[in-house]
């Protein structure tokens, strides 16, 4: 009779374990235990979306200045139009750490903001005059890095680069890769704004597809290799033999990199402790998170470093391909305090939350 | 004690729960071979990877690029034929060199589970499981109602072993009081149902699970050796297998796990569970065999001794860690092959430097330009595979005409729900550094203090 029971136990026990599947549950029982679905929420709606809103508008507004700008070749209106792609450029350090949806499935950040900008490619598009701009081989040719280029490096001085476009195709690139930036980021917001956010909000198993995952996995991506290697490290030459000056952030703009990096920064942080984009309020996030787990020394660590890193960056020159060139130990120093906090989110944090990381597919013991 | 001794190694014990145990082990180890290969791990783990660690000693076993399918072949043929009882001491024998062969391809995927298959197996080559219910036996003819009670008690003190050894480990103060590692683990369950949101969540739950583990693996081979414990014991077992399957991606082990634990049952089980596979498949004796009493080994002289010594070394192995200073949590020196079986949690996070040592000229390495994620993952907490690591990183770049190359290491390790701490000197060369059996001085010692076994 035992033996029997036993059976019968093994095999509805066995049919319950047997689901080693991908499942998404919706979470929402009632609980007495940190609500993920909370802290889903406040980086939805008050960080990502706003922001993404944000750079929409930024974007609107270089749209109409680039119209106004080839319509009206002047020095002016290419004042203008340089201001406004500072402002997109500035607010888009906001979004880049959120590479997960629809950003992740277009390769938003791909056909945004690679850098160096190959201005073979780009030079040979213009002459060309036919391109697909969302083809992978352009990704080096597009975005506000080839703005970049083409408001500031395209001739020697300012008077040149006016004349340059009096050139129709110079005008016909230059207008088809700001709109195709606004484009993109306006696929993407959509995206947010009609049914991704609900779904977002809601998927909160921990699995590698669930919603806080990916979060998490794309910003330790980000901070790891977007901001500390790309901003910092590379150009600094801690990956190479000798320091890359040439592929600072805003390369053409030189004097743009310093404030680029530390806008990232500061979004990177906010986003740690839950500040919303558009005002001082912290909501639930990952320091909340940390702290309902009872790790409030982390959070302290993560913060300390974090402020630590801004410290050095604060010390650098705005151009920070000077700086490089002048003197690179700040930039290393700069680099070694950005990589502390490296360590404390993808070791220390991940660690804590357990989180079913997207590399690690194998069995464990 | 010799007459004893003799006396024991002459009792004899009905051969059902040798067969039963020889058909599950090839079975399970048939779908694992199956499994590994749909997950497409064979290829993730075996022929992508430029660069595999290797275990010190063994660096001359070569991967095999696209062969290694074939050697998985050969080691899922042997699973089958061992559970059919033909050829079996050929197809054990195969077995156990390829699946060790595989395993010794690569350290990343050291797993306790993979170690107590492989010396599982190598005992079961002494052992005869193919007297009973077999190919083997019905194609001679002859099949043997009895053999040695040593050979199946061998079989139940190797689990006996794995079990004690993981209560053991478990003795300390990080699991013991301050639940930890469970304490990170469990309360990421959140999406089971019913106990994720609230009973994982909770304290005194954690605490209860560390110490109700740490008792369930001292105890269990004595309930279930004792038979009034026994079916009780079993279900046990079956519960903590699958409750640890359900929160942990611990693949094969549970099942493996479970299906061994029947050997401790009586002879009256298998028999039930023979018959039942009889029904099941339809075998019927087709022609009569002779049913002899009892199973006597050849060269008994030669395969007692090797069956000791092997059985004394399992039980000697897991305390080589007595013979390192240092935490052996952080240090790892001594930490594999001693079932310490999901016992901490360690994240680190490790990076290279390669300097020239005349013009103090460097850059650092990415990993992922030599390492899958997985393999960085391993490495960057485990000491043996930092030298190892380190001294690929030399040679490659030696290659690359750079000169005077030093390696150093900046390494940060979290230990159990600690702030991250530097784990290596990163001012020792590390390509001038020797692997070996001795202390490696280079690990920076642990700041804090975890007492217990």
């Amino acid at each position: 009779m035992i033996k029997r029971l036993i059976v019968v136990a093994i095999f509805s026990l066995a049919i319950f374990a047997c689901t080693e599947s991908d499942d998404v549950s919706s979470g929402n029982e009632t609980n007495d235990t940190f609500d993920r679905t909370a802290i889903l929420t406040n980086i939805a709606d008050n960080i990502i979306i706003p922001a993404y809103q944000d750079l929409n508008a930024d974007l609107i507004t270089l749209v109409n200045s680039k119209d106004a700008f080839i319509a009206n070749v002047n020095q002016a209106n290419l004042n203008v139009l340089r201001t406004d792609w500072f402002n997109a450029y500035k607010t888009y350090q906001a979004v880049q750490m959120f590479q997960i949806g629809k950003a992740k499935e277009l390769l938003f950040e791909e056909q945004i903001n690679i850098y160096p900008t190959n201005t073979t490619d780009i030079e040979n598009n213009i002459t060309s005059g036919t391109y697909d701009l969302s083809y992978v081989d352009n990704n080096d040719a597009v975005g506000f890095p080839a703005v970049d280029y083409m408001l500031y490096g395209v001739a020697n001085d300012d008077t040149a680069i006016v004349n340059v476009y009096t050139n129709t195709n110079y005008k016909t690139y230059l207008s088809d890769l700001i709109d195709q930036m606004q484009v993109l980021n306006n696929t993407v917001l959509i995206d947010w704004t009609s049914n991704y956010r609900d779904n977002f909000v809601l998927n909160t198993a921990n699995v590698e597809s669930g919603a806080l995952n990916q979060l998490l996995n794309a910003f330790v991506f980000y901070y790891e290799k977007r901001l500390r290697a790309e901003k910092v490290g590379i150009p600094a030459g801690v990956f190479s033999s000798t320091p890359l000056p040439s592929k600072v952030e805003a390369f053409y703009k030189e004097d743009n990199s310093k404030e680029l990096l530390l806008a990232a920064l500061n979004a990177v942080q906010n986003t740690f402790n839950g500040k919303a984009y558009a005002s001082n309020n912290e909501g639930e996030s990952y320091k909340t998170y940390l702290i309902a787990l009872n790790r409030n020394d982390l959070v302290d660590a993560i913060n300390t470093r974090f402020n630590a890193a801004k410290q050095k960056v604060q010390n650098l020159d705005t151009n920070l391909k000077n700086q490089v060139e002048i003197d690179n130990t700040k930039m290393t120093e700069a680099y070694d305090a950005i990589q502390l906090a490296v360590v404390s989110l993808k070791s220390d944090m991940l660690s804590a939350f357990n989180v079913s990381v997207s590399y690690a597919d194998a069995d464990g013991d | 004690m010799n007459n004893t001794l003799k006396t024991y190694l002459n009792l004899t014990t009905n051969a059902a729960p040798l067969a039963v145990f020889r058909i599950g082990f090839g079975l399970l180890m048939f779908y694992g071979i199956v499994r590994y290969w749909v997950k497409g791990w064979i290829e993730t783990v075996y022929i992508q990877p430029k660069f595999h660690f290797k275990y010190y000693g063994f660096e001359w076993v070569q991967t095999l690029g696209n062969y290694t399918y074939i050697l998985f072949i050969i080691c899922g043929i042997a699973s089958l034929l061992i559970a059919f009882g033909f050829k079996y001491r050929l197809a054990i024998i195969a077995f156990f060199l390829s699946f060790t062969y595989i395993e010794l391809m690569e350290k990343t995927t050291y797993l306790n589970h993979y170690y107590f298959i492989s010396i599982l197996s190598f005992l079961m080559i002494f052992l005869p499981a193919n007297k009973y219910f077999s190919v083997d036996a019905y194609r001679s003819n002859i099949q043997y109602q009895n053999i040695p009670k040593w050979t199946i008690d061998s079989i139940k003190l190797l689990l006996g072993i794995v079990y004690f050894y993981a209560g053991l480990a478990k003795i300390n103060s990080d699991w013991l009081l301050r639940a930890q590692p469970l304490k990170t683990w469990l309360p990421s369950k959140y999406d089971l149902p019913f106990i994720g949101e609230s009973v994982m969540q909770q304290n005194w739950f954690h605490y209860a699970m560390s110490w109700s583990g740490m008792f369930y693996d001292l105890l269990i081979p004595f309930f279930l050796l004792y038979r009034k414990t026994r079916t009780v014991a079993f279900a046990f077992v079956v519960i903590f297998h699958i409750f640890t399957r359900v929160l942990f991606p611990i693949g094969m082990f549970p099942y493996v796990m479970i299906v061994s634990a029947l050997i401790f049952f009586d002879a009256k089980l298998h028999l039930k569970i023979i018959i039942f596979i009889k029904k099941l498949w339809r075998i019927s004796s087709a022609k009569a065999i002779e049913t002899k009493e009892a199973f006597q080994l050849k060269n008994k002289k030669i395969i007692l001794p090797i069956i000791g010594v092997f059985l004394v070394l399992q039980l000697l192995i897991p305390f080589r860690y007595l013979l390192y200073p240092g935490e052996l949590f952080w240090t790892e020196e001594g930490y594999r092959f001693s079932w310490r079986v999901m016992l901490i949690e360690k994240m680190g996070n490790t990076t290279f430097k390669i300097v020239d040592g005349k013009t103090n000229a460097f850059f650092y390495v990415n990993n992922s330009d030599f390492l899958t994620p997985l393999q960085e993952k391993q490495m960057s907490f485990q000491p043996d595979f930092i030298i190892e690591y380190a001294h690929y990183l030399g040679n490659h770049f030696k290659n690359q005409g750079h000169k005077n190359i030093e390696v150093y290491a900046k390494s940060y390790v979290v230990l159990n729900g600690r702030l991250s701490e530097p784990f290596v000197d990163e001012t020792v060369n590390l390509y001038a550094e020797k692997e070996s059996f001795k202390p490696k001085s280079w690990i920076l010692p642990f700041t804090d203090d975890i007492k217990g076994l």
